[in-house]
């Protein structure tokens, strides 16, 4: 791979991961929202982004990684993940308990809860999945379909969620990142062909 | 053989919508005695404050939040019942105590109050109102706005004598 195109896809990386969280920091939303409740709505923003980087990572799209060196910051990343979508929760719970108790109980009046909620469950039992995978003494294949479907309604639920909200997130960055993260995902399952009868 | 189809199915819906129709027609008067109380709604009290003070204003204003009471059943219009409004403004979150404020409904039934613009927080711009009062059954709204650049919002209460 030239060193042009290698310097090329970091850079349009960067790109898609920078501008939505900038487009958020310049809401203007935030001048009436006080730091525990910015820092939890930009957790949210984060957490979007890092699943974007999820199924590149994993697949070994990236330059420079390979695909083990990938795996091990998709690992990493998943855990940054975890903290990013527990700071996200902690944070609305700080600012109003409430909305949050609602929300986890699926008793909302507002129906992106309930998939930000769905989203949290599947991300924690994705990252449950990997953590104790070699406790588990699942087959590989099986171990693997069962993250990929965790991991499936994570993306779904986080999209929808998302896309809810009128939020800091601004409209246009939000959906082309969220359009990302599914074609992301949908090209690695593709790929690494998880649901296939023979290993690709 | 398609058209055919077709106009049986749409009798079979007609036929179907009319004896909807009968049926609930049939039925109406006995559910309906009248006006039918409002209920409180999915979150309606979150981050309620009980007692806020009665104000002419809540912060700077420029935001009108306004209704009308009436009592369930007859509809007649009540007066002097006090109105509790909050929302996350300009001015403050929904759990500060000065983002909160009462006011009296009118000799027609209509209360009117001024507060600071409201946006979006929890990913909807929504107030909250509660009549809470003792001598109707209590109320909790959270009515949503259809876009946040609005500088009024309505909401309307039917309340059930206790």
């Amino acid at each position: 791979m030239s060193r042009v195109r290698f310097c090329l896809i970091w850079a349009v990386l960067a790109i898609i991961v920078f501008v939505p969280i900038a487009a958020a920091v310049r809401s203007p939303l935030l001048a009436w929202r006080d730091p525990v409740y910015i820092a939890g709505g930009l957790a949210g923003v984060i957490a979007m982004t890092l699943l974007f980087l999820q199924p590149l990572l994993v697949a070994g799209y990236l330059p420079g990684l390979s695909r083990r060196r990938g795996r091990r910051v998709h690992r990493w990343i998943g855990g940054g993940l975890v903290v990013a979508v527990v700071i996200h929760i902690v944070a609305l719970w700080f600012t109003s308990p409430p909305d949050v108790m609602d929300a986890l109980l699926f008793a909302s009046p507002t129906p992106f809860s309930a998939w930000g909620v769905i989203a949290m469950w599947a991300v924690f039992a994705a990252a449950i999945l990997a953590a104790f995978r070699r406790r588990l003494r699942l087959q590989l294949r099986t171990w693997r379909r069962f993250h990929t479907a965790f991991t499936a309604v994570v993306v779904v639920a986080s999209v929808v969620h998302a896309m809810l909200i009128e939020g800091t997130m601004e409209t246009m960055s939000k959906a082309a990142l969220c359009l990302l993260v599914i074609s992301a995902t949908v090209k690695t399952l593709t790929d690494l062909r998880v649901w296939a009868k023979q290993k690709a | 053989m398609a058209t055919a189809l077709l106009s049986r199915r749409t009798l079979l819906a007609s036929g179907g919508a009319l004896v909807a129709t009968g049926l609930s027609g049939l039925l109406s008067p006995a559910i309906a005695k009248g006006l039918a109380p409002t209920g409180s709604m999915r979150g309606g009290d979150n981050n309620y404050i009980p007692d806020a003070p009665i104000v002419d204003r809540i912060g700077g204003g420029g935001f009108w939040m306004s209704g009308t009471v009436r009592r369930a059943g007859d509809g007649a219009l009540l007066a002097g019942q006090r109105i509790q409004i909050w929302a996350h403004t300009t001015e403050g979150q929904e759990r500060d105590p000065h983002s909160h404020g009462a006011t009296l409904t009118d000799a027609n039934g209509v209360f009117r109050l001024e507060m600071p613009q409201i946006v979006p927080a929890f990913g909807q711009p929504h107030g909250h109102l509660a009549y809470d009062s003792g001598d109707f059954r209590s109320v909790f709204l959270r009515p949503v706005m259809p876009s946040s650049k609005d500088n009024r919002l309505e909401a309307h209460f039917v309340l059930q004598p206790v």
